[in-house]
C-alpha cells in the first residue's frame, strides 16, 4: 500500500485535458501537477520529486518524446507515461524503447488509465522495497569479524574489492585462524553472485569417497546408505559461490576430478548419469605450501595454476600487531553482549600481554581467549588473570625475540607458581628445587603475584 | 434541512426518475428531496464527432441556473456523457461542491447482455448518483470493495463495488445529518 500520496504532473498544452485528469486523479487521492508544454514541465520537475509524469506526444515547443528522453537523464525512477493519438502510437512505442512506461491512446479509456497508474505506482513500490530490503541484506550478512586497519589489512580490503566483481577463481593462502573463510565470505558478497548462496566445503575433513558425494551428490541407491537422491555442493552453489577450504588436502584423484569441474561446470551425481550444469565461481584457501606440494608431486601442477588465478595472503596475527586492540575490542563488545555481561574495557597490562603474544592460532585463538576472559571476568575490566595463556600454552614464549634460557626460567616458574596459587612448597617440589632458591629466582626475576 | 434537488436533462424514463427519488428519499430521510427543471437542452454540448455529450458543458451550464438553490443539485441524463480525453464517463462531479452529473447510458444491462433488467439499472443509478453525491460532499475514491464510492471504470466494478458508502466515508461526509 503507498503511504504517502503518490505525486503525479500532467503534462498536455490542452487545458481541457490537463483539468479533467488533474479532476480525475484527485478523486484518486493523488497530488497532481500540471505543465502546458515541456519548459513548463521541466520548470516543474526540478522543482518537485514526482512519482510519474503523464505526457502528451504531440505539443508546440519541446515535443513528448524529446522532454521524455530530458526526464530520464535527471532521473531513471519516474515513471512515465505518454498520451498519444492513435495514428502516433509509432511513435510510442519508440517511447518505450527510450524508457517510458507504456502509452496511452487518446481518447482514454478511464479504466485503463486507472488500471495502468496503478500498477506502475505499485511496480514502482515494490521495486524500492526491494531495493531497501537488499541494502539491509547486505548489512546483515557482512562478516564482522573482518576487521583491521593495519598496512597488510588494508592491502587485503583492496585485493577483495578487486577480485569481488570479476567471477576470477581466488585462492586465499595463510595461517590457521587468519580468517580465510571471512575474506571468502566478503568477496562473495561484495559480488553479483551475493543474493545466492556460498557454499562452503571442508575438504581436509572429508574422507575421499565422502567428498565425492558431498561436492557432486548421489542419486539414491549409489552406495550403501545412500537412500536418497542427493544434491552436490557444486549443484548447491548454483548462481553463487563454492568456497573449497582445506584445499591442499584432498586427494590426487578428487585432485583431477575438481580440475575437470572448474573448467566444465559440468558433473553427474555419484551412480547418476545426467549432466548437471551449475554456475559457480571457485573460492579455495589452504594454509599448506602449494608450491612445494606440486614439487613433491602430492598436488596437481595444472590445478594448482588453475586456482592460482588471483591469490590474496593472509598475514598472520603476529605480522599484524596494531590491529590485536581493535579486533581484541571487537570481541570482548561481542561476548559481553551475547553473554550480557557489562563488560566494557580489556585493563593496559592485559593488553600489553595480548600484543605481546605470539599467537600461533591467530585471529581465532584471539577470539576464544577474550571469549573465555568475559566467561571469567569478574569485574567490568578484562584483567591479565582472565587470559588463559599462562596456564594453557607454557610452549609458547611471551615474547619470540627473547629465547635465551633465563627467559624460559622464568616464565615456567611463573607458570608453576600461578599454577600452584603461589603455594612456595608445593611450587619448590615440582619445580625440583629447594624452598629457598625458589625464593631467591623469584626476587631475581621479579616475579610478584597478582592481586 | 439540507435539500437534494434532482434535475433531469432530457431524461425520459419517468419511472426510474420516481425510483430513483423515492430511494433517495428513502436514504436520506433527514433531508428533502425535490424533483426539478432547469430547462436546459444538452444539444449545445454534443459533440457530434463522438455523438456524446461533453458534461463539463452541462454542469456549466447548470451552474448558472442553480446559483440561489441551497443544497446540492444532481442532473439525470440518459444519453451518453465525456470529457474530451476519456472515452465515456458515467458521471462528472465538483469536488467539495453543488453539481454532479450522471448519466445511466451506459447502465443498461441490454447493452452488455441483450436482456432487460429495470432492478438492476435502478441499482446501478443509485450507485453512481451516491457516488457522485460523495464526490460533493468532499469524498474521494474509497479504497474499500464495500463502499460506493470505490472507483468504477467498468460496468462489472459498478456491480462488484458496495451500495452504500462504508464507516468511513459516512463520517468523513456527515452523512448522519442527513439520516435520522
Amino acid at each position: 500500500m503507498m503511504t504517502t500520496k503518490a505525486k503525479i504532473l500532467v503534462v498536455d498544452d490542452e487545458q481541457i485535458v490537463r483539468e479533467s485528469l488533474q479532476h480525475w486523479f484527485e478523486e484518486d487521492d493523488y497530488q497532481v501537477e500540471t505543465a502546458h508544454d515541456g519548459e513548463d514541465a521541466l520548470r516543474k520537475f526540478e522543482k518537485g520529486k514526482f512519482d510519474l509524469i503523464l505526457l502528451d506526444m504531440k505539443m508546440p515547443g519541446i515535443s513528448g518524446l524529446d522532454l521524455l528522453t530530458k526526464i530520464k537523464e535527471f532521473d531513471t525512477e519516474v515513471i512515465l507515461i505518454l498520451i498519444t493519438a492513435f495514428a502516433s502510437v509509432p511513435s510510442a512505442i519508440k517511447a518505450l524503447k527510450d524508457g517510458a512506461y507504456d502509452y496511452i491512446t487518446k481518447p482514454i479509456d478511464p479504466d485503463e488509465l486507472s488500471h495502468i497508474v496503478e500498477n506502475a505506482l505499485k511496480q514502482r513500490m515494490l521495486k524500492k522495497e526491494n531495493e531497501q530490503l537488499k541494502d539491509q541484506l547486505d548489512e546483515i550478512i557482512r562478516p564482522d569479524n573482518l576487521i583491521g586497519e593495519s598496512p597488510s589489512m588494508l592491502k587485503i580490503f583492496t585485493l577483495i574489492n578487486t577480485v569481488a566483481p570479476t567471477d576470477t577463481t581466488a585462492i586465499i593462502r595463510g595461517e590457521s585462524g587468519t580468517g580465510k573463510e571471512l575474506i571468502a565470505k566478503a568477496i562473495h558478497i561484495n559480488s553479483r553472485r551475493k543474493y545466492f548462496p556460498i557454499i562452503t566445503v571442508n575438504c581436509g575433513a572429508l574422507a575421499e569417497s565422502i567428498l565425492e558425494s558431498e561436492l557432486f551428490g548421489h542419486e539414491k541407491g549409489a552406495f550403501t546408505g545412500a537412500h536418497f537422491k542427493r544434491k552436490g555442493k557444486f549443484e548447491m552453489a548454483n548462481g553463487g559461490t563454492i568456497f573449497l577450504d582445506e584445499i591442499g588436502t584432498i586427494s590426487p584423484k578428487m585432485q583431477v576430478e575438481l580440475l575437470r569441474v572448474i573448467e566444465s561446470k559440468q558433473f553427474s551425481r555419484v551412480g547418476g548419469n545426467e549432466v548437471i550444469y551449475s554456475d559457480f565461481r571457485v573460492i579455495a584457501a589452504t594454509n599448506e605450501n602449494l608450491e612445494e606440494a606440486v614439487k613433491q608431486g602430492r598436488f596437481r601442477e595444472d590445478l594448482y595454476y588453475r586456482l592460482n588465478v588471483f591469490t590474496l595472503f593472509v598475514p598472520p596475527l603476529r605480522d599484524r600487531l596494531e590491529d590485536i586492540p581493535i579486533l581484541a575490542n571487537h570481541f570482548l563488545a561481542k561476548f559481553a553482549n551475547s553473554m550480557n555481561k557489562k563488560i566494557t574495557a580489556i585493563s593496559d597490562e592485559a593488553l600489553d600481554f595480548l600484543i605481546r603474544y605470539n599467537w600461533p592460532g591467530n585471529v581465532r585463538e584471539l577470539e576464544n581467549a577474550i571469549e573465555r576472559a568475559v566467561v571469567v571476568t569478574r569485574t567490568d575490566t578484562i584483567q591479565i588473570e582472565d587470559l588463559p595463556f599462562q596456564i594453557n600454552n607454557p610452549a609458547n614464549p611471551f615474547n619470540n625475540d627473547d629465547r635465551s634460557l633465563a627467559a624460559l626460567e622464568k616464565r615456567h616458574i611463573a607458570i608453576t607458581l600461578n599454577n600452584l596459587n603461589w603455594n612456595i612448597s608445593r611450587s619448590a617440589e615440582a619445580l625440583g628445587i629447594d624452598r629457598v632458591t625458589l625464593y631467591n629466582k623469584i626476587n631475581k626475576y621479579g616475579l610478584q603475584r597478582k592481586s | 434541512m439540507s435539500s437534494i434537488y434532482l434535475a433531469p436533462v432530457r431524461f425520459s424514463n419517468l419511472t426510474l426518475l420516481n425510483l430513483i427519488k423515492n430511494n433517495l428519499i428513502r436514504i436520506f430521510n433527514k433531508a428533502e428531496i425535490k424533483t426539478i427543471d432547469l430547462e436546459i437542452d444538452p444539444q449545445f454540448a454534443k459533440s457530434v464527432e463522438r455523438n456524446q455529450y461533453h458534461s463539463t458543458k452541462i454542469l456549466a451550464e447548470a451552474m448558472k441556473k442553480t446559483d440561489p438553490f441551497d443544497g446540492k443539485v444532481i442532473l439525470l441524463a440518459d444519453f451518453d456523457l465525456f470529457v474530451p480525453v476519456f472515452t465515456f464517463v458515467y458521471g462528472e462531479a465538483q469536488l467539495n461542491g453543488k453539481h454532479s452529473i450522471v448519466s445511466i447510458s451506459r447502465l443498461h444491462e441490454e447493452i452488455y447482455t441483450g436482456i432487460t433488467d429495470e432492478a438492476l439499472l435502478l441499482q446501478r443509478s443509485l450507485k453512481e448518483i451516491l457516488h457522485e453525491f460523495g464526490h460533493n460532499l468532499g469524498l474521494l475514491h474509497c479504497k474499500d470493495w464495500n463502499c460506493v464510492m470505490h472507483s468504477s471504470g467498468r460496468i462489472e466494478e459498478v456491480d462488484i463495488k458496495g451500495d452504500f458508502y462504508c464507516k468511513t466515508c459516512q463520517k468523513d461526509a456527515n452523512i448522519d445529518q442527513l439520516q435520522a
